[in-house]
């Protein structure tokens, strides 16, 4: 089978103006010397999508997503390679693009269909569907700048959606209207894909890929760094934004940030619980932090896979009655579990040398994200922490599934039928 | 985990190209293909140009009309011109040059005014500036409805035997202004002087045809100087105009005999008796028509093939 989008070898070349010069008098005065920096937003992207598949573009802010996007709308002219496209195309850029607010949405209508390429048949033919789509029958023979921002949405997705496309282009227009327009925008998109359509969304937020795509590419500074199932990309995406620095909620620095001052600090402002903290005289500090896997050949776990964390102390000095408590912290900081040996019954005693503690995980029932691993040594009774590791290590899980969210609850759906009696 | 997806029938798929370079074939079949489109953007402008005002759509009547008036007053009163039929003779000339000034004025800045739907939209650009030329021939028409009452009110018979003439020279005019419109709304994205400079331009361009004052007037400049003949002669707005009137006003009869100091043309140190049109029999009409006809469509494919090269870049630059 044809692909339906085929991406060949595509670059795009910008030119960023420090100033742009666009009146006779600035060219003259400024000829010669070119006040502008050549940056390639795209670099030599290669990939094919088939028909009936749903490609997921994503990428962090100014990688060079929306310019492939826009290239394949033909918006954008690329700089070299060709983009090949079969079938009817409609892109969903901005919504109502074009609208002109002296006309009534009537009128609005039929330009904005036919900007997106439909004849004037087949606008009659949907013109009912789209009013009904928009919820607009009451004030379609309105001047649209008397709608109001809802409507004004509403309607120009009613008209992008109706116009039928083979390929469907969205640029992360679904965060748009309220909760349950969103749905019904969901909705439609889910009748696309049923309906064997081809539709590429570009969006920064991995949990809309994880719903509604077969397959992501993800592009960073224009170039492509991963094209695979959801789970798998949306792992090198954040590998990315890591490797980068830019994953703002994973704590940075790993020095031996062990006996900090306090709860308040261990806690880090996300409002997590800490125990009361007056920590003691680094008479322990933690060496060594490190996981175990299940599988040696993955660096990640699948949901309701085991974890070991294995710690490594060096005591200086013998102390006695001591609990190891460990914190996992979710992707934005917040507290998901937080436990210690006491909740357990078991106590012990340190003794001056060195010594390694495993915490043990015999299911991680957690979906996708990188995840954190606060390690603290403290006193069996609470209040003094002798020793605190954060971040003691990170740890990520990547799901194959479809399901969102943060806890991998096992589920089933079971129907009833109910049968009528006699 | 797979589904099955039910693929539709994709038998004759349309298969479209996107590449730095799209050869000037597809472009002129993108704008054919294209042409609802620009039949909904001309009915938006009509719609959209007047809205608002009191007296809305019967603006593209009065607006012609009283500049028609303001011209035939100062021409006729202030300035003495002794045609017969001014009124006429003008709107004879001013029907070709306002569907020529009416497409330029506004499509220089058109893609600019447009940026929205250029940043977000695919769809050949160029309809954008060949909307307004659309514009401008539906103004054009509505104008041609006063023409019939003037007609009628002078009770002047248009010379039948040149109307294939005046359509020859309308649909040389309608390239003409579809070539510039195209050039001028392009460049205008790189250089944003276009728009202020066509303004100035086309206010020396109105006084380059015979529209206010009459043809003979230059027969004497003409005579004298050859090289002035030539340039005056290869204006292509020139042969539109003489061309509607020769049609429009070729029926009014000059007074017969009468000869007016500093207007009846001097050959030979003789007065000759006053003629308003060119005097030439209907072949060089033709023929300057027939060489217009050919330079405006070159001038329309170069304007497309310049259009095309920069185009890739209007998202970019607006």
């Amino acid at each position: 089978m044809n692909a339906a989008i085929e991406i060949q070898h595509l670059s795009k070349r910008f030119r960023l103006y420090k100033e742009k010069y666009t009146s006779l008098k600035e060219r003259v005065v400024h000829a010669g010397h070119l006040p502008f920096e050549e940056f390639w937003a795209l670099k030599d992207i290669h990939l094919d999508v088939m028909p009936g598949e749903t490609l997921g573009i994503l990428g962090r802010n100014g990688s060079g997503k929306s310019t492939l996007l826009k290239c394949i709308a033909g918006i954008l002219q690329p700089t070299s390679g060709q983009i090949l496209l079969r079938g009817q195309l409609a892109a969903m850029l901005e919504l109502g693009a074009g609208f002109q607010p002296e006309m009534s949405g009537r009128d609005n209508i039929f330009l904005n269909a036919s900007l997106l390429g439909l004849s004037r048949k087949e606008i009659e033919r949907s013109f009912d569907a789209i009013v009904a789509f928009a919820e607009l029958e009451q004030f379609i023979d309105n001047q649209v700048r008397f709608y109001s921002s809802g409507m004004y949405v509403r309607l120009g997705f009613a008209v992008a959606v109706n116009v039928n496309p083979d390929i469907l282009l969205v640029d992360e227009v679904l965060a748009v209207g309220d909760e349950r327009f969103q749905a019904k925008c969901l909705e439609r998109i889910h009748q696309f894909q049923e309906e064997g359509r081809t539709i590429v969304v570009v969006s920064h937020a991995a949990d809309v890929m994880r719903s509604i795509c077969s397959r992501v590419a993800v592009i960073d500074a224009g170039e492509l760094i991963s094209l695979a199932p959801p789970g798998e990309a949306i792992r090198a995406f954040r590998d990315r934004l890591i490797e980068t620095g830019e994953a703002g909620a994973l704590p940075g620095g790993e020095d031996e940030a062990a006996v900090v001052a306090a709860g308040q600090a261990a806690a880090g402002g996300s409002g997590a619980k800490a125990p009361a903290v007056v920590h003691g005289e680094r008479r322990v500090a933690v060496t060594d932090c490190r996981l175990e896997l299940p599988s040696p050949d993955r660096e990640y776990v699948f949901p309701g896979e085991s974890v070991t964390i294995v710690v490594d102390l060096k005591v200086r000095s013998r102390i006695a009655n001591v609990a190891f408590g460990c914190s996992i912290f979710g992707q934005n900081g917040g507290l998901l579990f937080d436990c210690d040996s006491t909740m357990l019954g078991d106590q012990f005693d340190l003794e001056e040398g060195a010594c390694s503690v495993m915490f043990q995980f015999q299911e991680m029932p957690l979906l996708d994200g990188r995840y954190t691993v606060n390690i603290r040594v403290q006193e069996g009774g609470g209040g003094v922490v002798h020793a605190l590791k954060e971040p003691a290590a990170t740890f990520e899980v990547v799901n194959p599934g479809k399901a969102t969210g943060v806890v991998a609850l096992p589920f089933a759906v079971h129907v009833k039928t109910q049968r009528p009696d006699g | 985990m797979t589904t099955m997806i039910p693929t539709r029938d994709r038998g004759d798929l349309p298969q479209r190209v996107v590449s730095a370079k799209v050869s000037l074939r597809h472009r002129i079949a993108d704008i054919w293909g294209s042409r609802e489109l620009l039949g909904f953007l001309v009915r938006k402008e009509l719609k959209v140009r007047y809205k608002n005002s009191v007296l809305g759509f019967l603006w593209s009547f009065l607006n012609p009309a009283l500049i028609l008036i303001i011209y035939y007053v100062v021409f006729k009163y202030f300035l003495h011109n002794a045609t017969p039929d001014f009124a006429l003779f003008l709107f004879a000339g001013l029907l070709p040059w306002n569907l020529f000034n009416n497409s330029l004025l506004t499509s220089s800045g058109v893609l600019v005014a447009h940026a929205g739907i250029v940043k977000k939209v695919a769809f050949p650009r160029e309809i954008l500036a060949l909307a307004q030329v659309g514009t401008a021939m539906c103004y054009f028409f509505f104008q041609t409805c006063i023409l019939v009452i003037f007609l009628a009110g002078f009770q002047v018979v248009p010379v039948f035997r040149y109307v294939p003439l005046l359509l020859f020279a309308f649909v040389c005019d309608v390239i003409l202004s579809a070539a510039l419109a195209i050039f001028l709304s392009a460049v205008n994205v790189y250089l944003r002087d276009v728009q202020h400079l066509v303004e100035v331009l086309l206010v020396a361009l109105f006084f380059s045809p015979p529209t206010v004052y009459a043809f003979a007037n230059l027969t004497k400049i003409m005579h004298d100087h050859v090289w002035f003949k030539w340039v005056y002669e290869s204006n292509p707005l020139m042969w539109i105009v003489v061309s509607f009137q020769r049609c429009l006003y070729g029926n009014v009869v000059p007074p017969a005999g009468k000869l007016i100091k500093n207007l009846s043309p001097v050959v030979n140190g003789h007065l000759q008796p006053y003629q308003v049109l060119p005097t030439w029999g209907a072949v060089p009409y033709w023929v300057g028509l027939g060489g217009v006809f050919v330079g405006s469509i070159v001038l329309l494919l170069l304007a497309m093939l310049i259009f095309g090269r920069v185009e890739g870049n209007f998202a970019e630059e607006l």
